[in-house]
């Protein structure tokens, strides 16, 4: 599946470690969420960049105390009309101040990419073909945004108040 | 009203593009039918029994008399030469194709307008008072915070897949003609002890198969606010709401389950994380959009002319539509005239193409070019002379549009049903039609006095039979259409929901059993006393003994 980071086309050098699988001996790991909190000490320990895949039902609030320990978070979209990963993106980045690679996984399409990329996402498993095409297109469609959100974009209401005080 | 700026129009158009282009994809075979549906669906298009619908939102009910005419052009050009206007301030185009809905969205992207928010899980088209600005007992104007309402929740990045649809409106009158208590959220200005004006915020309110009165989380919101207290609600409901099941995803199924003081304790949690965040509003931007809803400057005008005494003297056509279609306005010597789109026989709602052109020039001669739409399908002159009362009458009478019925028996709510609707069990608009028949006789309307009928066609309940005086339900009964009759039903601020009076009646008998409920009160009521009045006094047992004696 290709992995969209940077609006190219990325290696991902992250492996899997599912409950119960064999932890590589090295190399960047990604754990579900419940295993990075029962074995998280080992994983501190293994000297190797960690991830976490959240469910979207895992509450993130539990994982800011860990936030600098983890350079990957993966958020999971199980059908892309399910939404709950945009809150917990959010969240992440704006109240927990999450620095790290935020990626998108599952039902993951061309025309929520902006509403991921808004939220904080950075990175995406598109589930379509021709990941870069779908990328400059989707977030090109539009430069007026309603919302201040994760993206750091202006919202027409500052744009408008920053006119304002210019004057 | 409201005017696009730069960001707003250049938004809007970007927003035509995206769709055309998504609909160029679908046409090409790039997108499924299952990946198109809520990117259609995110623009207002639905797949109906027959064809496409186009649901165009007008936000908290404000036309222009421009606007109305688009609407006209889009009507002939692109449907059947008519529209239909629906109980939350949006008009439906029932005969659209697909492949004409791009140019059909870029005609009404000319003149600000749009079918965004009106499906999909997302928040929906809000929407207000339709007398805002003008009603005689209006603390505030509410489609200030409503517009401040709209832009926030515009292709909202977070918000835009919820559990389920979410609906939010807003009255700024202690009369509530919003129906507030029966939205997602809803939300009353009112003034605090200290005389500062901010909200009421009720959560919960909903109808459908399960009809829920919203419930008090806050007392008194200060406008500055609004939004992050709305984020924060829309925040918890977006995480926690349900997805197993789509009859139980709305937020009014969450505070039940929570529980409405958990529910109150888990938003202010999370608004207190966000209250003096950028969604902050600071009182200038709050003026800057007030500034759009500034009253027009009202030349003075006599109260009474001789032309309108005398017409009132002679014409009881005249004081029936005085009675019940003008109400009073804030400014001496004008009034609010409600259009009534229930003729005797006509689909509740609709209008052709040529009365929205007559429409647009009689708000343009009458009206400083200002139309309201009513969420109970009807429209509104906001700004009459009461001096041009006479000859509005005359022209809205040779456009059909004068019926003297506002409120009354034949003001009947209803949804489209069987006629279009897929998700239908039986048919709405013939029975509203019986209805308007059987009760054609004015002098004997205004003696039966108010009474709000509301008809659906299934259990979502899109006709709000729910909060109808007496509401009317269509069920499938081994494929014949019969309907079920609640009565004391009720939207505004003393919302009740209606009890059901007993089992469902064949659609041959439905509308003598609206008379028998009608005469069951005429029978019962003291002087002065509405049909709700009489039915709270007495309740239910007079009617189902009437309804149910011959069974």
């Amino acid at each position: 599946m290709p992995l969209l980071k940077g609006g190219v086309v990325a290696v991902d050098r992250w492996q899997c470690a599912a409950n119960g699988e064999t932890l590589p001996a090295d190399g960047p790991v990604i754990v579900p969420f419940v295993r990075w909190r029962a074995e998280r000490e080992t994983l501190i320990g293994r000297n190797a960049p960690v991830g976490v895949r959240l469910t979207n039902t895992d509450p993130v609030a539990d994982l800011a105390p860990d936030l600098d320990r983890l350079e990957l978070i993966v958020l999971e979209f199980p059908k892309f009309t399910d939404g709950r990963a945009y809150s917990q993106a959010r969240l992440l980045r704006e109240r927990y101040g999450y620095r790290g690679e935020l990626r998108a996984a599952g039902n993951v399409l061309r025309d929520q990419l902006l509403f991921m990329q808004r939220c904080g996402f950075d990175a995406f498993e598109l589930t379509q073909g021709q990941p870069v095409q779908a990328w400059v297109a989707a977030t090109n469609e539009f430069t007026v945004f309603y919302q201040p959100a994760g993206d750091g974009r202006n919202s027409a209401m500052q744009l408008r108040r920053a006119a304002i005080l210019a004057n | 009203m409201y005017v696009y700026d730069g960001y707003d129009q250049t938004f809007l158009e970007e927003r035509v593009a995206q769709f055309r282009d998504q609909v160029r994809r679908r046409l090409a075979g790039d997108l499924s039918e299952d990946e198109f549906k809520p990117l259609r669906l995110t623009n207002g298009l639905y797949l109906q029994l027959h064809a496409y619908m186009l649901r165009v939102a007008i936000p908290y009910g404000t036309l222009s008399a421009a606007q109305l005419r688009q609407l006209a052009h889009v009507a002939r050009r692109y449907d059947k030469g008519f529209g239909h206007f629906t109980t939350r301030q949006n008009i439906q185009y029932h005969w659209m194709k697909l492949e004409q809905v791009p140019d059909a969205l870029a005609d009404l992207a000319r003149v600000q307008m749009h079918g965004l928010q009106t499906s999909g899980n997302c928040i929906r088209n809000v929407t207000a008072d339709h007398w805002a600005g003008v009603a005689a007992d209006e603390i505030e104007d509410p489609r200030v915070y409503c517009e401040i309402v709209r832009q926030w929740s515009t292709l909202h990045p977070e918000f835009s897949f919820l559990p389920r649809k979410f609906k939010i409106a807003i009255t700024g009158s202690p009369n509530d003609r919003a129906a507030v208590r029966v939205h997602d959220i809803g939300l009353r200005m009112h003034r605090n002890a200290e005389g500062e004006v901010g909200f009421e915020v009720m959560v919960g309110g909903g109808l459908g198969r399960t009809p829920i009165i919203a419930r008090t989380i806050r007392d008194f919101l200060p406008k500055r606010h609004l939004l992050s207290y709305l984020e924060a609600i829309l925040r918890v409901y977006n995480q926690l709401g349900r997805r197993d099941n789509i009859y139980k995803a709305r937020i009014k199924i969450l505070v039940h389950e929570l529980g409405v003081a958990k529910m109150a304790e888990m938003v202010e949690a999370e608004w207190r994380s966000l209250k003096d965040g950028p969604l902050a509003l600071p009182a200038e931007e709050i003026a800057r959009i007030q500034a759009h809803f500034t009253p027009p400057v009202y030349p003075d005008s006599p109260v009474f002319t001789p032309e309108f005494d005398a017409l009132r003297l002679s014409d009881a056509g005249f004081r029936r539509w005085l009675k019940v279609n003008v109400a009073p306005h804030r400014q001496l010597g004008y009034a609010i005239v409600t259009l009534s789109l229930k003729p005797e026989g006509g689909v509740p709602g609709d209008m052709t193409a040529d009365q929205m052109d007559a429409v647009a020039a009689l708000a343009d001669r009458h009206s400083f070019g200002e139309v309201r739409v009513t969420h109970t399908q009807n429209l509104v002159l906001p700004h009459v002379r009461r001096a041009d009362l006479p000859a509005l009458w005359r022209g809205l009478s040779e456009l059909g549009l004068a019926t003297a019925n506002i409120g009354q028996v034949t003001d009947i709510i209803a949804c489209p049903g069987l006629d279009y609707c897929a998700l239908a069990n039986a048919r709405s608009i013939p029975v509203a039609q019986r209805i308007t028949q059987r009760f054609s006789d004015l002098a004997r309307v205004h003696d039966i006095g108010e009474l709000k009928i509301k008809i659906s066609g299934c259990i979502n309940a899109c006709g709000h039979h729910h909060v109808g005086h007496i509401g009317i339900l269509g069920v499938d009964k081994g494929g014949e259409e019969f309907y079920q009759i609640t009565l004391g039903g009720s939207e505004d601020q003393n919302a009740s929901l209606g009890a059901i009076v007993g089992p469902a009646v064949p659609n041959e008998v439905i509308v003598d059993a609206v008379q028998t409920v009608i005469e069951t009160y005429l029978s019962l009521r003291r002087p002065q006393e509405r049909f709700l009045d009489t039915y709270r006094r007495v309740g239910m047992a007079p009617f189902k003994e009437r309804l149910y004696a011959a069974a």
